[in-house]
Protein backbone atom coordinates (compact mmCIF):
# COMPACT_ATOMS: atom_id res chain seq x y z
CA UNK A 1 0.00 0.00 0.00
CA UNK A 2 2.59 2.94 1.38
CA UNK A 3 4.94 1.94 -0.58
CA UNK A 4 6.09 5.89 -2.30
CA UNK A 5 9.12 6.88 -0.36
CA UNK A 6 8.51 10.62 -1.25
CA UNK A 7 5.46 10.55 0.41
CA UNK A 8 6.01 9.02 3.58
CA UNK A 9 6.33 11.29 6.82
CA UNK A 10 7.00 9.08 9.15
CA UNK A 11 9.09 5.73 8.65
CA UNK A 12 10.34 2.88 11.72
CA UNK A 13 12.63 0.68 10.86
CA UNK A 14 13.19 -2.18 13.12
CA UNK A 15 12.97 -0.18 16.05
CA UNK A 16 13.96 -1.71 19.85
CA UNK A 17 13.58 0.05 22.88
CA UNK A 18 13.59 -1.23 26.18
CA UNK A 19 13.15 0.17 29.56
CA UNK A 20 15.90 -1.36 32.01
CA UNK A 21 15.33 -5.08 31.52
CA UNK A 22 11.77 -4.54 30.04
CA UNK A 23 11.90 -4.81 26.41
CA UNK A 24 9.08 -2.53 25.25
CA UNK A 25 9.36 -2.31 21.41
CA UNK A 26 11.28 -5.99 19.72
CA UNK A 27 11.90 -4.54 16.14
CA UNK A 28 8.71 -1.69 15.27
CA UNK A 29 8.73 -1.30 10.90
CA UNK A 30 6.16 1.77 10.34
CA UNK A 31 5.49 4.35 7.46
CA UNK A 32 2.96 6.68 7.44
CA UNK A 33 2.54 8.82 4.45
CA UNK A 34 1.81 12.65 4.48
CA UNK A 35 -1.98 13.21 5.16
CA UNK A 36 -2.85 9.73 6.27
CA UNK A 37 -4.36 8.23 9.37
CA UNK A 38 -2.78 5.23 10.83
CA UNK A 39 -4.29 3.51 13.82
CA UNK A 40 -2.47 1.72 16.74
CA UNK A 41 -4.42 -1.05 18.44
CA UNK A 42 -3.59 -3.56 20.53
CA UNK A 43 -4.05 -4.90 24.23
CA UNK A 44 -2.00 -2.58 27.60
CA UNK A 45 1.04 -2.86 27.11
CA UNK A 46 2.08 -4.02 24.14
CA UNK A 47 3.94 -0.35 23.43
CA UNK A 48 1.41 1.65 21.22
CA UNK A 49 1.94 4.54 23.47
CA UNK A 50 6.25 4.05 23.39
CA UNK A 51 6.17 3.68 19.23
CA UNK A 52 4.13 7.62 19.51
CA UNK A 53 6.79 9.09 22.23
CA UNK A 54 9.73 7.75 19.77
CA UNK A 55 8.46 9.53 16.94
CA UNK A 56 8.76 12.93 19.02
CA UNK A 57 11.67 11.59 20.77
CA UNK A 58 10.44 11.48 24.18
CA UNK A 59 11.98 8.54 24.56
CA UNK A 60 15.16 6.95 22.58
CA UNK A 61 15.24 3.89 21.47
CA UNK A 62 18.23 1.89 21.48
CA UNK A 63 18.57 0.84 18.03
CA UNK A 64 16.59 0.93 14.73
CA UNK A 65 15.76 3.87 12.21
CA UNK A 66 13.13 6.80 12.67
CA UNK A 67 12.70 9.02 10.21
CA UNK A 68 10.18 12.12 10.45
CA UNK A 69 9.81 14.44 7.59
CA UNK A 70 13.60 14.31 7.01
CA UNK A 71 14.86 14.49 10.18
CA UNK A 72 16.74 10.78 11.37
CA UNK A 73 15.14 11.33 15.13
CA UNK A 74 16.96 8.17 16.45
CA UNK A 75 20.57 10.21 15.31
CA UNK A 76 19.46 13.37 17.70
CA UNK A 77 22.00 13.59 19.99
CA UNK A 78 21.35 17.17 21.43
CA UNK A 79 18.20 18.62 23.19
CA UNK A 80 18.10 21.15 20.64
CA UNK A 81 17.89 19.56 18.06
CA UNK A 82 14.70 17.65 19.94
CA UNK A 83 12.82 20.54 20.63
CA UNK A 84 13.11 21.52 16.99
CA UNK A 85 11.45 18.23 16.15
CA UNK A 86 8.70 18.68 18.60
CA UNK A 87 7.83 22.15 17.43
CA UNK A 88 6.97 20.15 14.19
CA UNK A 89 4.73 17.21 15.78
CA UNK A 90 1.90 17.47 17.97
CA UNK A 91 1.36 14.81 20.44
CA UNK A 92 -2.27 15.31 22.53
CA UNK A 93 -2.32 12.62 25.53
CA UNK A 94 -4.62 10.91 27.80
CA UNK A 95 -4.95 13.55 30.19
CA UNK A 96 -5.30 16.40 28.49
CA UNK A 97 -2.35 18.10 31.11
CA UNK A 98 -3.42 21.43 29.78
CA UNK A 99 -1.76 24.26 32.11
CA UNK A 100 -4.36 24.78 34.69
CA UNK A 101 -3.15 28.51 35.39
CA UNK A 102 -4.01 29.81 32.04
CA UNK A 103 -7.21 30.79 30.47
CA UNK A 104 -8.23 28.38 27.59
CA UNK A 105 -7.08 31.01 25.14
CA UNK A 106 -3.58 31.33 26.82
CA UNK A 107 -3.01 27.88 26.72
CA UNK A 108 -3.26 27.54 23.16
CA UNK A 109 -1.59 30.58 22.56
CA UNK A 110 1.44 30.42 25.41
CA UNK A 111 3.40 28.08 23.13
CA UNK A 112 3.49 29.80 19.98
CA UNK A 113 4.42 33.39 21.77
CA UNK A 114 6.87 31.70 23.89
CA UNK A 115 8.63 29.14 21.56
CA UNK A 116 8.07 30.45 17.66
CA UNK A 117 8.16 33.71 18.59
CA UNK A 118 4.35 34.46 17.34
CA UNK A 119 3.21 37.95 17.66
CA UNK A 120 0.49 37.99 20.39
CA UNK A 121 -2.30 39.34 18.24
CA UNK A 122 -1.88 36.96 15.56
CA UNK A 123 -1.69 33.68 17.35
CA UNK A 124 -4.28 34.76 19.69
CA UNK A 125 -6.54 35.30 15.75
CA UNK A 126 -5.32 31.85 15.39
CA UNK A 127 -6.52 30.28 18.66
CA UNK A 128 -9.62 31.95 18.03
CA UNK A 129 -9.87 29.96 15.19
CA UNK A 130 -9.00 26.71 16.36
CA UNK A 131 -11.28 27.01 19.25
CA UNK A 132 -13.95 27.80 16.62
CA UNK A 133 -12.85 24.64 14.89
CA UNK A 134 -12.82 22.35 18.06
CA UNK A 135 -16.18 24.22 19.09
CA UNK A 136 -15.32 26.25 22.20
CA UNK A 137 -15.17 29.90 21.17
CA UNK A 138 -17.08 30.94 24.06
CA UNK A 139 -14.84 29.28 26.66
CA UNK A 140 -11.49 30.94 25.65
CA UNK A 141 -11.73 32.94 28.80
CA UNK A 142 -12.33 30.17 30.96
CA UNK A 143 -9.78 28.02 32.65
CA UNK A 144 -9.53 24.05 32.29
CA UNK A 145 -10.68 23.40 35.95
CA UNK A 146 -14.07 25.12 35.13
CA UNK A 147 -14.14 22.50 31.35
CA UNK A 148 -15.51 19.38 31.60
CA UNK A 149 -12.82 16.49 30.84
CA UNK A 150 -14.20 16.20 26.44
CA UNK A 151 -13.67 20.24 26.55
CA UNK A 152 -10.36 20.17 28.10
CA UNK A 153 -9.31 16.95 25.46
CA UNK A 154 -10.51 19.33 22.70
CA UNK A 155 -8.77 22.33 24.12
CA UNK A 156 -5.40 19.88 24.63
CA UNK A 157 -5.93 19.56 20.82
CA UNK A 158 -6.61 22.99 19.71
CA UNK A 159 -2.99 24.19 21.73
CA UNK A 160 -1.25 20.88 19.41
CA UNK A 161 -2.80 22.44 16.38
CA UNK A 162 -1.69 26.29 17.15
CA UNK A 163 2.06 25.37 16.69
CA UNK A 164 0.83 23.83 12.99
CA UNK A 165 2.31 20.83 13.07
CA UNK A 166 3.41 18.43 10.36
CA UNK A 167 1.89 15.53 11.73
CA UNK A 168 -0.26 14.87 15.30
CA UNK A 169 0.14 12.31 17.69
CA UNK A 170 -3.00 11.25 19.52
CA UNK A 171 -1.96 9.39 22.71
CA UNK A 172 -5.33 7.53 24.26
CA UNK A 173 -7.14 10.55 23.96
CA UNK A 174 -10.75 9.27 24.79
CA UNK A 175 -9.12 7.02 27.62
CA UNK A 176 -9.61 9.38 30.43
CA UNK A 177 -12.92 10.45 29.13
CA UNK A 178 -16.68 9.57 30.61
CA UNK A 179 -18.82 8.19 27.73
CA UNK A 180 -21.01 11.10 27.43
CA UNK A 181 -17.96 13.05 25.97
CA UNK A 182 -15.59 10.86 23.75
CA UNK A 183 -17.87 11.79 20.90
CA UNK A 184 -17.66 15.46 21.39
CA UNK A 185 -13.71 14.84 20.75
CA UNK A 186 -13.71 12.08 18.32
CA UNK A 187 -15.78 14.28 16.10
CA UNK A 188 -12.80 16.84 16.27
CA UNK A 189 -10.54 14.61 15.50
CA UNK A 190 -12.64 13.14 12.23
CA UNK A 191 -12.78 16.69 11.24
CA UNK A 192 -9.10 16.82 11.85
CA UNK A 193 -8.31 13.72 9.60
CA UNK A 194 -10.71 15.02 6.75
CA UNK A 195 -8.96 18.15 6.25
CA UNK A 196 -5.72 16.05 5.67
CA UNK A 197 -3.70 16.35 8.69
CA UNK A 198 -1.48 13.47 9.31
CA UNK A 199 -2.19 11.45 12.42
CA UNK A 200 -1.22 8.65 14.51
CA UNK A 201 -3.00 7.28 16.92
CA UNK A 202 -3.20 5.08 19.68
CA UNK A 203 -7.03 4.23 20.42
CA UNK A 204 -9.36 2.05 21.99
CA UNK A 205 -12.03 2.93 20.20
CA UNK A 206 -12.64 0.09 17.43
CA UNK A 207 -15.81 1.42 15.47
CA UNK A 208 -13.84 4.99 15.02
CA UNK A 209 -10.69 3.31 14.07
CA UNK A 210 -11.91 1.63 11.32
CA UNK A 211 -13.84 4.60 10.36
CA UNK A 212 -11.29 7.30 10.11
CA UNK A 213 -8.33 5.09 9.26
CA UNK A 214 -6.40 4.54 5.81
CA UNK A 215 -4.32 1.85 7.73
CA UNK A 216 -4.89 0.31 11.19
CA UNK A 217 -1.78 -1.43 12.36
CA UNK A 218 -2.44 -4.25 15.29
CA UNK A 219 0.77 -4.22 18.14
CA UNK A 220 1.16 -7.40 20.78
CA UNK A 221 4.40 -7.72 23.02
CA UNK A 222 6.25 -4.87 21.46
CA UNK A 223 5.63 -6.15 17.68
CA UNK A 224 3.22 -5.39 15.13
CA UNK A 225 1.57 -8.25 14.14
CA UNK A 226 -0.48 -7.12 11.35
CA UNK A 227 -1.23 -3.86 9.42
CA UNK A 228 -3.58 -3.36 6.63
CA UNK A 229 -6.68 -1.70 5.37
CA UNK A 230 -9.57 -1.00 8.23
CA UNK A 231 -11.38 -3.48 6.27
CA UNK A 232 -8.54 -6.05 6.11
CA UNK A 233 -7.89 -6.28 10.16
CA UNK A 234 -11.26 -5.37 11.63
CA UNK A 235 -12.62 -8.05 9.63
CA UNK A 236 -10.82 -10.27 6.86
CA UNK A 237 -7.82 -10.98 9.07
CA UNK A 238 -7.39 -14.92 9.61
CA UNK A 239 -5.09 -14.25 12.20
CA UNK A 240 -7.08 -15.54 15.39
CA UNK A 241 -5.30 -13.29 17.78
CA UNK A 242 -6.74 -10.45 15.86
CA UNK A 243 -10.01 -11.75 15.34
CA UNK A 244 -10.59 -12.49 19.23
CA UNK A 245 -9.02 -9.05 20.18
CA UNK A 246 -11.28 -7.15 17.81
CA UNK A 247 -14.43 -9.14 18.39
CA UNK A 248 -14.17 -8.46 22.00
CA UNK A 249 -14.35 -5.05 22.10
CA UNK A 250 -16.04 -3.75 19.34
CA UNK A 251 -18.83 -5.34 20.16
CA UNK A 252 -19.77 -4.22 23.16
CA UNK A 253 -18.22 -0.92 23.08
CA UNK A 254 -19.02 -0.23 20.05
CA UNK A 255 -22.73 -0.85 19.83
CA UNK A 256 -23.04 2.37 22.54
CA UNK A 257 -21.45 4.50 20.05
CA UNK A 258 -23.69 4.12 17.20
CA UNK A 259 -26.62 4.46 19.99
CA UNK A 260 -25.20 7.72 20.33
CA UNK A 261 -25.20 8.87 16.75
CA UNK A 262 -21.03 8.86 16.15
CA UNK B 1 -24.68 19.92 63.31
CA UNK B 2 -22.30 19.96 65.06
CA UNK B 3 -20.00 22.29 63.22
CA UNK B 4 -22.93 24.69 63.22
CA UNK B 5 -23.24 24.45 66.98
CA UNK B 6 -19.59 24.69 66.97
CA UNK B 7 -19.08 27.92 64.85
CA UNK B 8 -20.41 31.02 65.63
CA UNK B 9 -22.46 32.86 63.42
CA UNK B 10 -20.54 35.29 60.22
CA UNK B 11 -21.04 38.03 61.48
CA UNK B 12 -20.70 37.21 65.24
CA UNK B 13 -17.05 35.68 64.37
CA UNK B 14 -16.41 39.25 62.42
CA UNK B 15 -16.82 40.74 65.90
CA UNK B 16 -15.03 38.94 68.15
CA UNK B 17 -12.16 39.23 65.49
CA UNK B 18 -12.18 42.43 64.98
CA UNK B 19 -12.33 43.02 68.69
CA UNK B 20 -9.22 40.95 69.00
CA UNK B 21 -7.37 43.01 66.94
CA UNK B 22 -8.17 46.41 68.89
CA UNK B 23 -7.95 44.88 72.48
CA UNK B 24 -4.88 45.66 72.81
CA UNK B 25 -4.39 49.46 71.36
CA UNK B 26 -8.04 49.74 73.72
CA UNK B 27 -6.12 48.97 76.77
CA UNK B 28 -3.32 51.18 75.82
CA UNK B 29 -5.63 54.17 75.25
CA UNK B 30 -7.91 53.27 78.72
CA UNK B 31 -4.59 52.88 80.69
CA UNK B 32 -3.59 56.33 79.03
CA UNK B 33 -7.32 58.39 79.23
CA UNK B 34 -7.54 56.89 83.34
CA UNK B 35 -3.87 58.46 84.27
CA UNK B 36 -3.46 61.26 82.26
CA UNK B 37 0.30 61.41 83.51
CA UNK B 38 0.82 58.24 82.20
CA UNK B 39 -0.79 59.46 78.57
CA UNK B 40 1.57 62.42 78.70
CA UNK B 41 4.16 60.46 78.91
CA UNK B 42 3.78 57.96 76.59
CA UNK B 43 2.65 60.49 73.87
CA UNK B 44 6.32 62.01 74.12
CA UNK B 45 7.70 58.94 73.91
CA UNK B 46 5.63 57.80 70.50
CA UNK B 47 7.42 59.52 67.60
CA UNK B 48 10.79 57.91 69.28
CA UNK B 49 9.18 54.15 69.54
CA UNK B 50 7.43 55.18 65.96
CA UNK B 51 11.08 55.78 64.51
CA UNK B 52 12.38 52.54 66.10
CA UNK B 53 9.09 50.30 64.40
CA UNK B 54 10.18 51.81 60.95
CA UNK B 55 13.59 49.94 61.74
CA UNK B 56 11.72 47.17 61.97
CA UNK B 57 9.72 47.33 59.03
CA UNK B 58 12.96 48.19 56.76
CA UNK B 59 14.59 45.30 57.93
CA UNK B 60 12.06 42.50 57.61
CA UNK B 61 10.92 44.30 54.10
CA UNK B 62 14.67 43.88 52.79
CA UNK B 63 15.59 40.85 54.67
CA UNK B 64 11.96 39.12 52.54
CA UNK B 65 13.10 40.73 49.49
CA UNK B 66 16.62 39.41 49.83
CA UNK B 67 15.82 35.89 51.17
CA UNK B 68 13.17 35.70 48.60
CA UNK B 69 15.27 36.21 45.51
CA UNK B 70 18.27 34.20 46.82
CA UNK B 71 16.15 31.47 48.11
CA UNK B 72 13.98 30.99 44.85
CA UNK B 73 17.13 30.63 42.85
CA UNK B 74 18.13 28.30 45.60
CA UNK B 75 15.03 26.30 45.11
CA UNK B 76 15.57 25.70 42.23
CA UNK B 77 19.29 24.62 42.29
CA UNK B 78 18.03 21.97 45.07
CA UNK B 79 16.97 20.07 41.79
CA UNK B 80 19.72 21.03 39.50
CA UNK B 81 20.90 17.44 37.77
CA UNK B 82 24.31 18.10 38.73
CA UNK B 83 25.65 16.98 41.91
CA UNK B 84 28.51 19.42 42.20
CA UNK B 85 25.93 22.79 42.15
CA UNK B 86 22.65 20.29 43.74
CA UNK B 87 24.80 19.54 47.13
CA UNK B 88 26.44 22.53 48.38
CA UNK B 89 23.23 24.02 47.81
CA UNK B 90 21.50 21.63 49.84
CA UNK B 91 23.73 21.64 52.47
CA UNK B 92 23.33 25.94 52.75
CA UNK B 93 19.59 25.22 52.86
CA UNK B 94 19.99 22.52 55.97
CA UNK B 95 22.20 24.29 57.84
CA UNK B 96 20.66 27.95 57.46
CA UNK B 97 16.97 26.40 57.64
CA UNK B 98 17.71 24.97 61.22
CA UNK B 99 19.68 27.18 62.94
CA UNK B 100 18.76 29.84 65.50
CA UNK B 101 17.72 33.50 63.78
CA UNK B 102 19.43 34.70 66.80
CA UNK B 103 23.00 32.94 66.36
CA UNK B 104 22.38 34.04 62.80
CA UNK B 105 22.02 37.91 64.24
CA UNK B 106 25.02 37.74 66.36
CA UNK B 107 27.26 35.55 63.74
CA UNK B 108 26.61 38.65 60.96
CA UNK B 109 27.25 41.55 63.47
CA UNK B 110 30.52 40.24 64.99
CA UNK B 111 31.81 38.29 61.76
CA UNK B 112 31.22 41.54 59.28
CA UNK B 113 33.64 44.50 59.83
CA UNK B 114 31.91 47.89 61.31
CA UNK B 115 33.12 49.63 57.88
CA UNK B 116 34.19 48.30 54.59
CA UNK B 117 36.63 49.55 51.95
CA UNK B 118 35.72 50.15 48.00
CA UNK B 119 38.44 52.01 46.29
CA UNK B 120 39.84 53.73 49.02
CA UNK B 121 36.83 54.73 50.39
CA UNK B 122 35.62 53.89 53.86
CA UNK B 123 32.01 52.33 53.81
CA UNK B 124 30.16 52.34 57.28
CA UNK B 125 28.19 48.95 57.47
CA UNK B 126 25.86 49.52 60.04
CA UNK B 127 24.51 47.03 62.56
CA UNK B 128 21.21 46.98 61.30
CA UNK B 129 22.64 46.37 57.57
CA UNK B 130 24.00 43.04 59.06
CA UNK B 131 20.87 42.15 60.95
CA UNK B 132 19.18 42.43 57.40
CA UNK B 133 21.49 39.89 56.85
CA UNK B 134 21.09 37.82 59.27
CA UNK B 135 17.24 37.39 58.59
CA UNK B 136 17.90 37.13 55.25
CA UNK B 137 19.80 34.00 55.18
CA UNK B 138 17.29 31.77 57.78
CA UNK B 139 14.45 33.45 55.13
CA UNK B 140 16.49 32.07 51.94
CA UNK B 141 16.84 28.56 53.29
CA UNK B 142 12.59 28.42 54.04
CA UNK B 143 11.99 30.08 50.57
CA UNK B 144 14.24 27.86 49.21
CA UNK B 145 12.38 24.93 50.29
CA UNK B 146 9.24 26.54 49.80
CA UNK B 147 10.37 26.56 46.12
CA UNK B 148 11.41 23.36 45.71
CA UNK B 149 8.43 21.82 47.29
CA UNK B 150 6.44 23.55 45.06
CA UNK B 151 8.17 22.70 41.81
CA UNK B 152 8.18 18.98 43.22
CA UNK B 153 4.34 19.18 43.79
CA UNK B 154 3.56 20.26 40.12
CA UNK B 155 3.06 16.99 38.50
CA UNK B 156 5.26 15.57 35.78
CA UNK B 157 2.54 15.43 33.10
CA UNK B 158 2.57 19.41 33.02
CA UNK B 159 6.72 19.20 32.34
CA UNK B 160 5.67 16.11 29.92
CA UNK B 161 3.30 18.61 28.37
CA UNK B 162 5.85 21.48 27.90
CA UNK B 163 8.26 19.44 26.15
CA UNK B 164 5.38 17.99 24.06
CA UNK B 165 4.88 21.45 22.60
CA UNK B 166 8.43 22.26 22.51
CA UNK B 167 9.63 23.93 25.56
CA UNK B 168 13.11 23.53 26.80
CA UNK B 169 13.39 23.07 30.66
CA UNK B 170 14.13 26.22 31.29
CA UNK B 171 11.42 27.67 29.19
CA UNK B 172 9.05 25.04 31.03
CA UNK B 173 9.90 26.29 34.33
CA UNK B 174 10.00 29.66 33.20
CA UNK B 175 6.34 30.33 31.58
CA UNK B 176 4.70 26.72 32.81
CA UNK B 177 5.74 25.31 35.95
CA UNK B 178 7.10 28.79 37.85
CA UNK B 179 3.76 30.35 37.17
CA UNK B 180 2.11 27.69 39.22
CA UNK B 181 4.40 27.59 42.13
CA UNK B 182 3.82 31.13 43.02
CA UNK B 183 0.01 30.22 43.71
CA UNK B 184 1.33 27.03 45.62
CA UNK B 185 3.87 28.84 47.93
CA UNK B 186 2.26 32.05 48.43
CA UNK B 187 0.73 31.11 51.87
CA UNK B 188 3.80 29.42 53.34
CA UNK B 189 5.63 32.44 51.93
CA UNK B 190 3.46 34.67 54.05
CA UNK B 191 3.98 32.61 57.11
CA UNK B 192 7.29 33.80 56.76
CA UNK B 193 7.24 36.79 56.60
CA UNK B 194 5.23 37.03 59.84
CA UNK B 195 7.43 35.04 61.02
CA UNK B 196 10.88 37.14 60.05
CA UNK B 197 9.39 40.18 60.62
CA UNK B 198 8.61 39.03 64.20
CA UNK B 199 11.94 37.89 64.21
CA UNK B 200 13.57 41.34 63.65
CA UNK B 201 13.08 42.48 67.24
CA UNK B 202 16.04 39.74 68.14
CA UNK B 203 18.05 42.78 66.35
CA UNK B 204 17.31 44.50 69.38
CA UNK B 205 20.25 42.25 71.32
CA UNK B 206 22.92 43.69 69.00
CA UNK B 207 22.33 47.25 69.34
CA UNK B 208 19.83 47.73 66.81
CA UNK B 209 17.76 51.01 67.47
CA UNK B 210 14.47 48.89 66.74
CA UNK B 211 11.15 48.84 68.37
CA UNK B 212 12.06 46.71 71.20
CA UNK B 213 15.36 48.58 71.96
CA UNK B 214 13.57 51.97 71.87
CA UNK B 215 10.88 50.63 74.13
CA UNK B 216 13.79 49.54 76.72
CA UNK B 217 15.05 53.08 76.51
CA UNK B 218 12.08 54.59 76.73
CA UNK B 219 11.46 52.56 80.46
CA UNK B 220 15.08 53.13 81.26
CA UNK B 221 14.77 56.67 80.87
CA UNK B 222 10.93 57.17 82.30
CA UNK B 223 11.55 54.55 84.66
CA UNK B 224 7.66 54.47 85.91
CA UNK B 225 6.68 50.96 86.76
CA UNK B 226 3.08 51.52 84.51
CA UNK B 227 4.83 53.33 81.68
CA UNK B 228 7.23 50.24 81.64
CA UNK B 229 4.23 47.54 81.10
CA UNK B 230 2.35 49.96 78.91
CA UNK B 231 5.57 50.54 76.48
CA UNK B 232 5.48 46.85 76.07
CA UNK B 233 2.03 46.64 75.56
CA UNK B 234 3.00 49.23 72.85
CA UNK B 235 5.83 46.58 71.20
CA UNK B 236 3.30 43.91 71.29
CA UNK B 237 0.27 45.83 69.58
CA UNK B 238 2.93 47.40 67.22
CA UNK B 239 3.77 43.30 66.32
CA UNK B 240 0.19 42.36 66.40
CA UNK B 241 -0.93 44.96 64.28
CA UNK B 242 1.47 44.22 61.31
CA UNK B 243 2.01 40.58 61.54
CA UNK B 244 -1.84 39.49 62.31
CA UNK B 245 -3.36 40.90 58.92
CA UNK B 246 -0.89 38.90 57.12
CA UNK B 247 -1.78 35.75 58.56
CA UNK B 248 -5.48 36.35 58.29
CA UNK B 249 -4.64 36.96 54.33
CA UNK B 250 -2.48 33.59 54.60
CA UNK B 251 -5.69 32.15 55.67
CA UNK B 252 -7.99 33.24 53.08
CA UNK B 253 -5.48 32.36 50.30
CA UNK B 254 -5.27 29.32 51.58
CA UNK B 255 -9.13 28.60 51.50
CA UNK B 256 -9.20 29.83 48.12
CA UNK B 257 -6.20 28.07 47.22
CA UNK B 258 -7.55 24.72 48.05
CA UNK B 259 -11.25 25.69 46.80
CA UNK B 260 -9.66 25.86 43.50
Amino acid sequence: MNTSADNAIVRLEDVHLSFGQTHVLKGIDLTVNKGDAVSIIGPSGSGKSTILRCINALVQPQSGRITVGGTRVDQLSKESERIALRKRVGIVFQQYNLFPHLTVLDNIVLAPTRILGADRREAEKLARELLDKVRLAEKADAYPGQLSGGQQQRVAIARALAMKPELVLFDEVTSALDPETVGEVLWVIRDLIRDGMTSILVTHEMRFAEEISDTVVFTENGRIIDHGSPEQIFHTSDNPRIRQFVGGLSGGRGAVRDGEGI
Amino acid sequence: MNTVALAPPRKRRHLLRNSGFLALPLIILVWSVADPSLGRELLDWVPYLASGFMMNIVIALLAMTLGTLVGTLFGILELAPYRLVRYPVVAYVQVFRNAPHLVLIFATTYIFPFEIVVAGHYLPFPDWVKAVIGLAIPASAYVAEITRGAIQSIPTTQWEAAKGLGFSQGQALRWIILPQCLRRSLPPWMNLFASITMGTALASLVGVHELLHAATDASTAVRRLDFTIVAYLVVMAAFFMLCYPISRLTRRLEGRFNAA
